[in-house]
């Protein structure tokens, strides 16, 4: 409850911000040395909340669908790319977490190359794995490969954090009650990385949406969000509010998986009421 | 048959490398059925590390170790002991009960059973209404006391104490040590307890058997006998002068008056001077 009153804080702030900016700001932009470092703050750059607001209500085209039905189903297609690659990354993240804690030896194999893998640019990575789409799967579930290849590094990093975190007389517990490797991971460790989990999670939600909007542009999939930036944009000049409709879905998107993200702790992390915990 | 044997374990870490340290050297210990032995000495001299090669958490370097006439693997593999660190070392996500129900829950116990057993040991502990509780609203000496109620939940025939009331305040202390005794008394277990306090040592023991370090190896060791074990045992003259003789057994320096006497599984090295 308190955490949606911040989230509703955060929107005000954020609108005040824009139209503060809109009232005060040079409608040219600030230029120093020829170079620009504040945008334009004209209508045409930046338009009024409320023109963005008005302007999802008013059909696409004449005679369309309203432009915030267009935004809202393709943000449900997007939500869909990104649920699945949420899921499939997390899901590899904490397989590839309980390997390298139960073994040392693919911890220095693996753990490098999952660092790596974060620095091979998405637009680089997209065109490869674009060919599966249409042959081997859907080409939507292409874009949950890039969601996925982006959410499964948060996982797979914190969950070993957290993997590794009990104590050495928490393990020397375990070993006590003649517990085994499983029986320790369950009772044990899986436990201890909840409080690392969570966060992790909350990236693997924000690095999926990201990839989806982005493997969505960078593949050419039609039906969603990101698409529909790429396809709005091109009538910026013309009608500078429509863009800003979009982009507003992905916004929006994003605040959606993160809250969906928060609401699995709850049922696991009762004790969290009553301690705190370390966060990653 | 005796809860514990040790026979002439030598315990050494890193071995071959620079920072190679024989923590144990030619120890032998002897704890019979019913015995509460006490282990002191000054810190490093591998009091932990003989408790913890009893547990069967790590093994000897040379020697063996045998927990009620098997080996301490064995023993392990059964459960054979309960163990309570100088840290409670509670699970913050379990309740104080399901932490209590723990070695229960891993023993196959059925649920009913498993809540009626931990419902039992705190109340042992006198901690009943605590049962719902998250270790973190419990104070220091509440979770120690849960520890312990933990490690007794399974009715194990030893009982491994590794400085369990070290960070209490003397109050607690005092009481936790006269349920310890009650609980040990009424059930018959035999009890392994680390400590560096003299007077805890004392007052607990059947027998004091007082370390030295580097190499860690058993100096002396005391037998006790006080007229009773309560308030009027803590005043009286034999608790005085038994506090004395492990002090002067902890300096190396003869005991003045009575000289240490070597019960049956006596330390090796008892005159080692
Ligand atoms: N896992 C370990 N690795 C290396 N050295 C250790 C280890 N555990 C204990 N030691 C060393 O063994 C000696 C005895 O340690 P310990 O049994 O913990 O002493 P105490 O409990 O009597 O204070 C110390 O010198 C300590 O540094
Ligand atoms: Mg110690």
């Amino acid at each position: 409850m308190k955490r949606a009153l911040y989230v509703l804080l955060g929107l005000a702030v954020a609108a005040a911000l824009w139209e503060g900016y809109k009232a005060v700001g040079n409608p040219d932009g600030t230029v120093l040395f020829g170079v620009r470092i504040l945008p334009r703050a004209d209508d045409l750059s930046m338009p009024h909340l409320w023109t963005v607001l008005e302007r999802l209500g008013r059909p696409e085209l004449t005679g369309g669908r309203p432009v915030w039905i267009v935004v809202a189903s393709a943000c449900l297609f997007t939500l869909g790319i990104t649920a699945a690659g949420f899921v499939i990354g997390a899901l590899i993240g904490l397989l590839l977490a309980v390997a390298m804690e139960r073994f040392r030896i693919v911890e220095r194999g693996l753990l490098p190359y999952v660092i790596l893998s974060q620095t091979v640019p998405l637009v680089a990575l997209a065109p490869l794995v674009a060919g599966w789409g249409g042959t081997i799967m859907p080409p939507w579930a292409v874009v949950s490969v890039i969601a996925a290849y982006l959410a499964f590094f948060p996982v797979a990093v914190g969950m070993l954090r957290g993997l590794q975190s009990p104590s050495a007389s928490g393990v020397e517990l375990m070993r006590s009650y003649a517990a085994g490797w499983w029986r320790t991971l369950v009772k044990l460790r899986f436990p201890s990385a909840l409080p690392y989990l969570f966060p992790a999670l909350r990236l693997a939600g924000a690095a999926a949406v990201v990839g989806a909007v982005v493997g969505e542009i960078s593949t050419g999939t039609r039906g969603g969000i990101g698409r529909l930036i790429i396809e709005y944009s091109r009538e910026a000049t013309s009608d500078p509010a429509k863009v800003y409709t979009a982009m507003l879905g992905a916004a929006v998107l994003g605040l959606v998986v993160a809250g969906l993200v928060s609401l699995l702790e709850l049922p696991l992390m009762r004790h969290r009421r009553h301690v705190e915990v370390v966060t990653l | 048959m005796s809860a514990v044997v040790v026979d002439k374990v030598t315990k050494t870490f890193n071995r071959g490398r620079t920072d190679e340290v024989t923590a144990l050297s030619e120890v032998d210990l002897t704890v019979a059925d019913g015995e509460l032995v006490s282990l002191i000495g000054p810190s490093g001299c591998g009091k932990s590390t003989l408790l913890r090669l009893i547990a069967d958490l790590i093994q000897p370097s040379t020697g063996t170790v045998t927990v009620a006439g098997q080996s301490a693997g064995q023993a392990r593999k059964e459960q054979a002991y309960g163990i309570a660190f100088q840290q409670a070392g509670l699970f913050e996500w379990r309740t104080v009960l399901r932490n209590v129900e723990l070695p229960l829950e891993l023993r196959g116990l059925s649920k009913r059973e498993r809540k009626a057993r931990a419902e039992e040991m705190l109340t042992l502990v006198g901690l009943e209404d605590f049962a719902g509780h998250y270790p973190a609203q419990l104070s220091g000496g509440m979770q120690q006391r849960v520890a312990i109620a933990r490690a007794l939940a399974v009715q194990p025939p030893l009982l491994l104490m590794d400085e369990p009331f070290g960070a209490l305040d003397e109050m607690t202390r005092e009481r936790l040590q006269s349920e310890l005794l009650g609980i040990c008394t009424q059930t018959g277990t035999s009890t392994v307890f680390v400590t560096h306090s003299i007077s805890e040592a004392v007052f607990l023991s059947n027998r004091v058997v007082v370390m030295s370090a580097r190499p860690g190896r058993i100096t002396a060791s005391i037998t006790v006998d006080l007229p009773s074990r309560d308030d009027a045992g803590r005043q009286s003259p034999a608790f005085f002068e038994k506090i004395t003789e492990v002090r002067q057994a902890l300096r190396g320096t003869p005991a003045a008056a009575p000289p240490p006497r070597a019960s049956e599984g006596a330390a090796a090295g008892t005159d080692a001077r």
